[in-house]
């Protein structure tokens, strides 16, 4: 295994460690994404149709409002004791930095959306198990999509005084183009739309951004934690 | 000798502005089905022209201050960013008011003024992420990357949005996007007006260059007289 693999791996290891002893982010996002699915119900009147037309955009916009809270506390997590400082000091580049704290907040992300689409599924009726399968590439292919620009813009906002607002600030217009994708591929699928050439353009769409954003963010990752 | 550039080029803007608004109010008819509103185009397209590409420009000399450590670049990138948010607010109020001229409501969320927001609110964050940031060198870093990925992200906003089933907007118009439908006595004053708009554009950019130049040497007066 690469060596840059091997220091990624370690830094989401250790993330990964230090959040399931912990478990802050997880619970926090975990309980505000099932206050935002009970306001949903309050301000949408549930019914089934309503439910076929808007389920992706629902379910995409709890993701991303529960998924801030984990990602702000990714690179916020290290500042106690001056933990970035040492980080930054270690043999680790940054690059490998930001790809294990990326594949920590991933897993965690994933993990949070799955939860969050069982829970959407029993409150909201929406039977998701139909088209699991693709379903699932979506969540994998989008969520990446959040994570790599979230990552980036949580090293980018940690010393800042206004770190809780700036970071959804800067990341929600920037999720825009993906989330567009996803929301429009997950609604299909949950209405019983297989992926198909209709909406092949959105997957292309989400893997694109998935690969642009990716490199901007190994690029650049150095620029924003050293100078 | 730059404010007498400036003194020139302000000059010039107000002649052509004015000359352009005789021919655009007097000189043309008025339009078969839309009546006199059509005449917002002639603000409305060529402010959406000056703000992109305002954002590329701005996006530039990020990139040059990223690359050559110098402030002065960081400058011109938030001056020439400034101005083109203002420019974006300018395409944004008109085909706000066009639209509710011919489509009855303010706000259509058609596709292209869409996209237009968008780019706006990320760019608004750009500003934003600068006054949350008092040391000028991380201010200028942070806000060099932000930039550039607002930028590559307008990109994706601008075509993804152009996918979305919710184009409304008027097709292209203009000659070397249609091969000539349009007659030249309505073309040409469009073209005076992107002049007349990018003279006001570098007006505005200079004059908020010595803002910021008077700012930093006030600020290094009072650092003195604290020292």
């Amino acid at each position: 295994m690469s060596l840059f693999l091997r220091q990624s791996l370690t830094i989401a290891g250790k993330d990964l460690r230090a959040e399931w002893r912990t478990k802050e982010a997880l619970n926090a996002s975990l309980a505000f994404s099932m206050v935002i699915l009970v306001l949903f119900s309050f301000a949408l009147d549930p019914n089934p149709e309503m439910m076929q037309e808007f389920s992706g955009g629902l379910l995409w916009l709890v993701f991303l409002f529960a998924g801030a809270l984990v990602l702000n506390r990714s690179f916020a997590r290290e500042m106690q004791n001056d933990c970035l400082d040492a980080l930054l000091a270690s043999p680790v580049p940054p690059a490998a930095l930001f790809i294990g704290k990326a594949l920590a907040n991933y897993a965690l992300l994933m993990t949070l959306e799955l939860v969050c689409l069982a829970e959407f599924g029993i409150l909201f009726n929406v039977r998701w198990l139909a088209n699991v399968g693709p379903l699932m590439i979506v969540m994998a292919v989008g969520t990446w999509a959040l994570t790599v620009v979230g990552t980036l813009f949580s090293a980018l906002t940690v010393n800042l005084r206004l770190r809780e607002v700036m970071l959804p600030v800067l990341v929600y217009p920037m999720m825009v183009p993906p989330m567009m994708a996803a929301m429009i591929l997950t609604t299909d699928l949950l209405a019983g739309t297989a992926l198909g050439p209709g909406n092949m353009l959105w997957i292309r769409v989400l893997v694109g951004f998935d690969l642009v954003f990716t490199l901007l963010g190994v690029s650049f990752v150095d620029t924003v934690l050293v100078g | 000798m730059r404010n007498r550039i400036m003194l020139l080029l302000t000059v010039a803007f107000a002649a052509l502005l004015a000359w352009n608004l005789k021919n655009i109010l007097l000189g043309l008819p008025d339009e078969a089905r839309q009546d006199a509103v059509y005449r917002i185009l002639y603000f409305h397209a060529p402010a959406a022209m000056v703000g992109l590409t305002g954002f590329g420009v701005g996006m530039v000399f990020s990139g040059i201050y990223l690359a050559t450590k110098n402030l002065y670049w960081d400058t011109l990138a938030a001056s020439t960013t400034e101005v083109s948010l203002m420019f974006a607010a300018i395409n944004l109020v008109t085909g706000s008011i066009w639209g509710r001229q011919q489509w009855g409501v303010w706000w259509a969320w058609d596709a292209r003024l869409t996209s237009m927001l968008v780019c706006w609110l990320i760019f608004a964050g750009y500003l934003m992420l600068r006054r949350a940031i008092d040391e000028p060198d991380t201010r200028a870093r942070l806000s060099a990357v932000v930039s550039l990925f607002g930028t590559v992200n307008a990109w994706f906003v601008y075509k993804v949005i152009e996918w979305f089933p919710r184009l409304q907007h008027p097709g292209p118009v203009l000659s070397f996007r249609t091969g000539g439908k349009i007659d030249r006595a309505l073309e040409t004053p469009f073209y005076w007006n992107v002049l007349a708009l990018c003279l006001l554009a570098v007006v505005l950019v200079m004059i908020r260059m010595r803002q910021e130049s008077l700012t930093r040497e006030i600020d290094s007066l009072r650092r003195l007289a604290h020292a």
